[in-house]
């Protein structure tokens, strides 16, 4: 204990109470080469909420989220899902890229439905179900569009739209605002609320900004880096009846950022 | 009165075909062409009239030259015996290179067991190798198509094996995430984008392919363009032959532009709206 500087004496992951857990994750490890980037992560995410992953670079955070959408094979340890442990990707779960990866030569409504493309449905159908998720993620109208000749947050919409559009259990998504500005991140994160509030879905996030995490998570997962171990969990309990400047003022909103900022600042530089 | 209504009427046109050259100067790109061919056949013509060598012909009697040979029917019938090996060896270089390109980009066993064989073929000077192509196939439409293909296979591969390796990592990782299959990752992922780069290695191989069916007109057999040029040399017919070389390096050109615009208007419809 006394090498993790940022886990609390009495801290055991286990004795967080997690109900329903759609997504378990079991003694994961992970080796490149002689990097050890993971150790033995434990963890399960909540069926309807949002759980964030965070912590600073190098802590693992995208790893862990690429083991758990099975497009990074773990080293040792299991990915269960809705009780079946999995080794690949599947369509209870469904990815956000940092980078939107948005095919160029398609447009927004091809970009859209291309998830249900690959598992071969037919045009008219799969145009119809795109059509509804660019609407849902404010979009409509630039159906035809081709992504550069879109902003890098409508550019998001678009890679959100097209993990809603296969309707998997599980949405992960990789610091999606990370390429978008502040103005319309915040934006982002507010339509992002709406979204979880609408879809009902269970939501893994990975982002390194602590406010992002906090008002947008209801349980936030704090990693430490080097190798890569669960250090914290907390839940935030923010009341998001209240409109997003009020949020942002909370005293307990800030609180939240205030402790995972002392416990994270022995990690900058 | 008289002399000056008649400047009026002298300057006036002058002065609006001015305005409308210099509209025309900054809203289309063909002016700058024109342009620049312009300037390259005056200097031509200077050169020629000088002239600089007894062998080099102005442009003006190299025009009339290629207008004579197109009227009396040999510049065609010479470009249809030259487009044989070419658009064979060029088609076979395609299909071929963009396969085995693709495979390599895609397979780390075969581009261990292929690369070096096209980086060798890239590295060769073909020319020497054409004597050893005569010498074994002859001198017919096998050995001239087969220098086409020395030269525009090695260039195709390369590039093709190059734009398969260098496709974004990122959407092939979407395609996995949404469950794609390898077949539908290589059709629907890797090729889309790596059509870029296809192309620029389909170009660079048809320009080699123009190489390689001079090359082999010249050394081989003389057909085509390539014995209009050896003739007309022979004969000190310089015109002419200025006029046969001219006239393939303009095919040459169209057929590379030709490419270029069907890359950007069929290949990539959202090139065409930036």
């Amino acid at each position: 204990m006394t090498v993790n500087a940022l886990a609390k004496e009495d801290f055991d992951p286990a004795s967080v109470v997690t109900h329903d857990p759609v997504v378990r994750v079991e003694a994961i490890s992970k080796h490149y080469g002689s990097v050890e980037a993971l150790r033995s992560i434990d963890l399960q995410f909540e069926r309807g909420k949002l759980t964030t992953l965070l912590g600073p670079s190098g802590c693992g955070k995208t790893t862990l989220l690429k083991i758990i959408a099975g497009l990074v094979p773990a080293t040792s340890g299991q990915i269960i899902v809705n009780g079946r442990a999995v080794t690949g990707p599947g369509p209870e779960r469904a990815f956000v890229f940092q980078d939107f990866a948005l095919m160029p030569w398609a447009t927004v409504l091809r970009n859209v439905g291309f998830g249900l493309e690959l598992k071969g449905m037919a045009a008219a159908e799969r145009n119809r179900i795109a059509r509804r998720y660019i609407e849902e993620v404010g979009l409509q109208g630039f159906e035809d569009k081709y992504p550069h000749e879109l902003s890098g947050g409508m550019r998001q919409r678009v890679g959100i739209a097209r993990a809603f559009a296969v309707n998997a259990d599980v949405l992960l998504l990789d610091e999606p605002f990370s390429a978008v500005d502040e103005q319309n991140r915040r934006k982002f994160q507010e339509d992002l609320l709406r979204l979880v509030e609408m879809e009902r879905k269970t939501f893994i996030f990975v982002t390194h900004s602590i406010e992002e995490a906090v008002y947008v998570s209801d349980r936030i997962v704090l990693l430490s880096p080097r190798p890569g171990r669960v250090s914290n969990i907390i839940d935030p309990r923010i009341d998001r009846t209240a409109n997003p400047d009020d949020i942002r003022r909370d005293p307990g909103y800030l609180d939240v950022v205030e402790e995972i900022w002392q416990g994270l600042r022995h990690y900058a530089e | 009165m008289s002399v000056m209504s008649q400047d009026v009427k002298v300057v006036a046109p002058a002065a609006t075909t001015r305005e409308a050259l210099r509209l025309f100067a900054e809203r289309r790109r063909s002016f700058w062409v024109v342009l620049s061919l312009a300037v390259l056949f005056t200097t031509w013509e200077i050169a020629g009239r000088i002239p600089i060598s007894f062998a080099f012909p102005t442009f003006l009697d190299t025009l009339a030259a290629f207008f004579e040979m197109v009227g009396d029917g040999t510049m065609i019938r010479a470009f249809f015996l030259t487009l044989q090996p070419l658009v064979l060896g060029v088609a076979v270089s395609a299909l071929l290179g963009i396969t085995l390109g693709i495979v390599m980009g895609l397979s780390d066993r075969v581009e261990w067991l292929l690369a070096p064989v096209f980086i060798v073929l890239q590295a060769a000077p073909m020319a020497a190798l054409v004597p050893l192509v005569t010498f074994v196939y002859g001198i017919g439409l096998v050995a001239k198509t087969l220098a086409v293909i020395m030269l525009a296979l090695p260039v195709i591969v390369l590039n093709s094996y190059k734009a398969v390796r260098h496709v974004n990592p990122s959407l092939v990782d979407m395609c996995r995430s949404f469950q794609g299959t390898r077949r539908q990752q290589i059709f629907k992922i890797i090729i889309p984008d790596a059509a870029p780069v296809l192309f620029a290695g389909l170009r660079l191989g048809v320009a080699a392919g123009f190489i390689g069916v001079m090359l082999a007109e010249l050394l081989i057999t003389p057909t085509g363009i390539g014995d209009l040029i050896t003739y007309h040399r022979s004969v000190a017919n310089y015109a002419h032959m200025y006029a046969a070389v001219a006239a393939i390096i303009a095919a040459s050109t169209v057929t590379l532009a030709l490419l270029q615009w069907f890359e950007t208007n069929v290949m990539r419809p959202e090139k065409r709206r930036s």
